[in-house]
């Protein structure tokens, strides 16, 4: 039987896949704009999981919501990636070192 | 829903048709004629500001929309701060974008974007319009910083923002995604009254929200460890910018913390104190510390806002109302030395010419006795010397956190001051006894000149009266 923890379980290893993939990804900015969705998605998993489990719709409300922002904040991550590339003509992480932090 | 929910939302529904109204207007408005927009601009920051006092609730909360909107003294107050400082940005902002052929609508409406997400963000009642206001703030953020395109340290800190700051998003929504699978409510009230009825609610699952909601609510406020962002952000992107940054979102970044941590998990106070006083000691050390090794003025100046919020932060650790209110009175004063002290940087640019370095300082005081004297006032409140308000801000937190028994972290909050007072003072000797190379004569307009003085005496007026400032957070807070 599938239960909520198997759900929150799945939820959890997507966040930190997309944590891992933040940090271990050195090459491709566009990469780091998928893992970040996934992060979201993670998200999205466990409010329906909980959602479901609690028999109440507030969860499932705040997960349209999510998808919503998601859309928006991936519009803005590529607008500014096309900008970056414009003046840089590369969209590697590790040559994102002009500023010093 | 009634018409009272729509009185209490009624600043922010303005706001926002006035955006609207921005928006068309500038579309069709040419260049040389921009200044169109930044008058529209800052008449619906009037507007708005004159619904907001009309609007206000007279001294107990409404909660409005199912009770997922409240319009109470705590959200006016901050509203106010963050409608004036908008404005004070805008007005520093303009001569210097003029200057350098960024003076497009943008700016203004992004900003005033900005301001309506920092006040859903005040109102907030619950974690879902929280969350909404957040995003509608930050993401206007990402964009203001990439606003001017061909400057490649501002896209490159754009990208770092964004990324960071949508780590901190995701963090922060995975940790409510925990609070509401074991409260079973988004609403702060019924979270409080939840954790307040069934004790056993109190458990793993809900620290495992808590710690992840912390780390996204100190990304936001620039705290250490998640403070990378910060010196970057502040010194990639255009000097306006900068002061729009630093300026209002810190308001908003309290009214994060009060909200989600005071107001919803109160009830947890001394599980997430030992994390936020580690956070807030950090910050305080790495802040102080590091500023002292930068050269360029907005890093220094991001550094101290690490510092600053560190203070912050201490006030919010002691779980105790005079301690909320001492970190209402911080933040509110904090924000206005921060927006002086970027709009000086502002009036020492001009075109083609960004005074980012300490150096450009040096020998301010033959060019502009005045304006370094309004430096000198400034630098000195941020450093925390009486008279000036600095002083007394950091003192009403020494004393909350007194009071609560942290003898070791007042000790530590002095002796951090007393270290980060060397890099305030500094600038105050590059302008007063070193010679400088630039003898270029400061342009300004007359009304940034008023304005930005006027900004300067507050800090030495408000540190001489601080009472019916200090009198009005206790009232809300205490």
């Amino acid at each position: 039987m599938i239960g909520l923890h198997h759900y929150l379980t799945v939820g959890a290893m997507l966040f930190v896949l997309s944590i891992a993939g933040i940090v271990i990804n050195r090459k491709n900015l566009i990469l780091l704009l998928m893992c970040i969705e996934l992060m979201l998605l993670a998200v999205n998993t466990n409010f329906i999981a909980f959602s479901r489990y609690l028999g109440d719709e507030t969860g499932q409300v705040f997960v349209f919501f999510i998808l919503t922002v998601a859309a928006a904040e991936a519009a803005i991550g590529l607008a500014i990636l096309v900008v970056l590339f414009r003046n840089r003509r590369s969209i590697a992480v590790q040559e994102l070192n002009t500023l010093k932090g | 829903m009634t018409l009272t929910d729509y009185i209490a939302a009624a600043p922010e529904m303005t706001l926002l048709g006035l955006i609207c109204v921005v928006m068309l207007v500038d579309l069709f408005v040419e260049d040389e004629s921009r200044m169109v927009t930044f008058w529209l601009s800052m008449a619906s920051l009037a507007i708005t500001a004159i619904v907001l006092s009309a609007t206000a609730p007279v001294d107990q909360s409404r909660e409005v929309f199912f009770g997922a909107y409240v319009s109470d003294p705590f959200s006016q107050i901050l509203k106010l701060g963050a409608v004036l400082f908008v404005a004070v940005s805008f007005l520093y902002a303009r001569d210097y974008l003029r200057a350098n052929d960024l003076h497009k609508g943008e700016y203004y409406l992004l900003g005033l974007f900005g301001l309506l997400g920092m006040m859903i963000m005040m109102s907030a009642n619950n974690l879902l319009i929280m969350y909404l206001g957040l995003e509608t703030l930050a993401l206007s953020m990402y964009a203001l910083v990439a606003i001017d395109r061909n400057n490649v340290l501002a896209a490159e800190s754009a990208m770092k923002y964004f990324v960071l700051g949508a780590i901190a998003s995701g963090a922060l929504l995975y940790g409510i995604s925990w609070v509401y699978g074991v409260t079973g409510t988004l609403s702060f009230n019924e979270i409080s009254m939840a954790l307040a009825m069934d004790p056993s609610l109190n458990n793993l699952p809900l620290w495992f929200g808590l710690a992840f909601m912390i780390v996204g609510i100190a990304f936001k406020f620039g705290a250490v460890p998640f403070h990378m962002w910060l010196p970057d952000v502040y010194e990639g992107a255009r000097t306006p910018v900068a002061l729009y940054l630093a300026s209002a979102p810190k308001l908003a970044a309290l009214a994060l913390i009060i909200r989600i941590l005071v107001q919803g998990l109160g009830e947890l106070h001394e599980t997430w104190s030992t994390m936020i006083m580690f956070v807030a000691v950090l910050s305080i050390l790495v802040g102080n510390f590091v500023a002292i090794a930068q050269t360029n003025i907005k890093r220094m100046l991001g550094y101290s806002t690490i510092a600053h919020v560190g203070f912050i932060l201490l006030a919010i650790y002691t779980g105790t109302d005079g301690g909320y209110a001492s970190a209402l009175f911080y933040a509110l004063t904090y924000v206005v030395s921060a927006a002086g002290a970027f709009g000086i940087v502002i009036l020492l640019s001009r075109r083609g010419y960004d005074a980012e370095l300490l150096s450009d300082f040096k020998g301010l005081n033959a060019r502009s006795p005045w304006f370094a004297l309004m430096m000198l006032f400034l630098m000195f409140s941020m450093a925390g010397v009486p008279p000036f308000v600095g002083f007394l801000s950091k003192l009403y937190v020494i004393r909350e956190v007194l009071a609560v028994g942290g003898v070791g972290l007042a000790v530590l909050m002095v002796v951090a001051s007393v270290i980060g007072a060397y890099y305030y003072l500094r600038v105050i000797w590059y302008m007063y006894f070193e010679q400088g190379e630039d003898q270029a004569v400061l342009q300004a307009s007359t009304d940034t000149r008023l304005v930005l003085s006027l900004n300067s005496i507050a800090v030495l007026a408000l540190g001489i009266m601080p009472g019916w400032l200090l009198a009005m957070c206790i009232a809300i807070l205490g």
